[in-house]
């Protein structure tokens, strides 16, 4: 440990705001596009079963659509 | 066949005389403007006046680069051209040449009288003038590409502007520095042989590249 | 010649989105769990360890997130060219994937790289901005990837906007060198900053150790993200395709919270 206590360590020196605020934002940005990747690959997942469902719906009947789309989104 | 071509671009370039009196308009109408708003900047040095002329002739060939492809474009000679002419890579750089006698050319020719007007020396217009001989072509060159990639589109003036002025900037860098060394009386033969290095790399990468953007856009009619 | 037959074979391979979809499976956890311990050794070592520069002090330490990122940033570039080129020549449908995915974290991460230059400039140099060559380098990356992201917004045609994007990074990339070298020349030119901030002569090696673990750590990031999206940008593409309805019938293929879908089928 370069630092004797945890207080210097935030203070780092004088330049404590510019290096957490630099970290901070490397965090942020990391984080966001983490998530951001994340979500999205969620929805890509949902979108494609639901478009797999439908179709199969469509094969069976024009009625049972909306109950088979319903039964997927309640559970 | 390139006889042809050549003169028939060169034809219309003297018959629609808009395209040469219009960015010469607009350069003189952007040193009023220049003169206008700041004329400490433009009357105090040199060197403020090599930066100035510069952005200048950028807005300037940026502006003409829009129509550098369009009518053709529109009128479908283009998408002729390119099935018809053995090389279409040299009916594009025939194009490219016409466009920058039209811009890059006159540009260079109007140095003596709008260099002065933004307060650069009369010892420095020769360097200027070579300056601008040695790197419009190279703002036709890498615009062209820009302008093939954006024909296409309805609005396509800020994506060419977008995708082309970080081109520019080698040019305006080494530009701007021979205005620079020229006013105060210094060599710049080493920038010299820097901008036709890049006017050179411009010219063997450039056309391949328009024609491969023209392509594309002919495909989205 | 079997060499030149097996790698052909493998070139061709690369070119099927369901060989990458499965190729990949393993390189996503592998980069997403190296980033993870690279990234946390390496701010923990740079912030708590390493010892402080004797002219900057602890300011220096931004360096461990300002230098890889721009680094980055730099790579994504030049990998677009790459795909770029690769999508021209072999007209690959995967290249133009790869360049969807690199746009976005390329660019965040050059905006990052400004920002946390300039937190690193007001302490050291006094200022927040600079005209210093790297900044300008660094600004004109930024412009480079906002051009191509305004392109690839403008065409919605998927094919033609796959070619003019590989164009016009494949352009830039070639690009990339000259205005590096003439802004240097500027730089020379207009010597604002006193100093550089990262050209050191001699670094110890516990301080230019976490730089390197925190520069793998972000390559590593950048493989996970880019291939994760790329992964399902494939999928989305190829959405009606046999390969994914079979890969969809098992269960949760992207993240594993996902339910299985065989009860909801049964029921219908």
């Amino acid at each position: 440990m370069y630092f004797d206590s945890f207080a210097e360590f935030l203070r780092m020196g004088g330049h404590g705001l510019y290096v957490w605020v630099a970290y901070g934002s490397t965090l942020v940005v990391l984080l966001s596009a983490f998530f951001i990747t994340r979500r999205t690959a969620l929805n890509v997942e949902e979108n494609i079963r639901w478009a797999m469902l439908s179709r199969q719906a469509e094969q069976i009947s024009g009625v049972q659509i909306k109950e088979e789309v319903g039964n997927e989104s309640e559970t | 066949m390139v006889g042809a071509l050549l003169l028939r671009e060169w034809r219309i370039l003297l018959r629609a005389r808009s395209s040469i009196v219009n960015p010469l308009a607009f350069l003189l109408l952007s040193t009023l403007l220049f003169a206008i708003a700041a004329p400490q900047l433009v009357a105090e040095s040199s060197e403020r006046a090599s930066g100035i002329l510069w952005v200048l002739v950028l807005f300037t060939q940026l502006l003409s680069l829009d129509a550098m492809f369009r009518r053709d474009y529109d009128s479908g000679t283009l998408e002729q051209v390119m099935i018809m002419a053995d090389v279409p890579f040299v009916a594009v750089l025939i194009r490219i040449f016409v466009q920058w006698m039209g811009t890059g050319l006159v540009i260079v020719l109007a140095t003596p009288v709008i260099g002065p007007l933004l307060g650069l020396s009369w010892s420095a217009v020769p360097g200027t003038m070579l300056a601008l001989l040695l790197g419009t072509p190279a703002l036709s060159l890498l615009g062209s590409i820009g302008a093939g990639i954006t024909v296409g589109f309805s609005r396509g003036g800020i994506i060419l502007a977008l995708l082309v002025l970080p081109l520019f900037l080698p040019v305006l860098i080494f530009g701007t520095d021979i205005v620079n060394a020229a006013s105060a009386g210094l060599n710049y033969s080493y920038q010299i042989y820097w901008l036709a290095l890049i006017t050179l790399a411009a010219l063997l990468v450039s056309p391949f590249a328009a024609l491969a953007g023209l392509k594309i856009s002919i495909e989205m009619q | 010649m079997k060499l030149n037959q097996k790698l052909k074979e493998y070139w061709h391979k690369l070119g099927s989105p369901r060989w990458f979809y499965q190729m990949t499976s393993g390189w996503v956890t592998f980069f997403g769990a190296s980033a993870f311990l690279l990234l946390v050794a390496g701010v923990v070592w740079g912030l708590a360890f390493a010892p402080a520069d004797y002219q900057q002090g602890n300011s220096f330490r931004i360096m461990y997130v300002h230098v890889p990122a721009a680094m980055v940033a730099q790579s994504l570039y030049i990998g677009m060219g790459v795909a770029g080129f690769i999508g021209l020549v072999w007209r690959m449908k995967l290249t133009d994937v790869a360049i969807g995915a690199c746009l976005p974290l390329g660019m965040i991460l050059t905006a990052l790289a400004l920002f946390t230059g300039g937190v690193w400039g007001k302490p050291t140099w006094g200022s927040w901005w600079e005209w210093d060559g790297r900044t300008v380098s660094t600004l004109i990356l930024l412009f480079l990837y906002i051009g191509i992201y305004a392109l690839r917004e403008a065409i919605p045609d998927l094919n033609l906007r796959a070619r003019a994007s590989a164009l016009a990074s494949l352009v830039g990339t070639i690009n990339i060198p000259i205005i590096k070298y003439s802004v240097e020349w500027w730089n020379t030119l207009h010597q604002s900053a006193s100093f550089s901030l990262t050209e050191k002569p001699a670094m110890p090696a516990e301080m230019w150790l976490p730089l390197l673990i925190m520069v793998l750590g972000f390559y590593c990031f950048a493989g996970h993200q880019v291939l994760s999206r790329m992964r399902f940008e494939v999928l989305t593409r190829e959405s009606s395709s046999r390969w994914v309805a079979d890969l969809m019938q098992g269960k949760g293929v992207l993240v594993n919270s996902a339910k299985p879908s065989s009860s909801n089928r049964e029921k219908g």
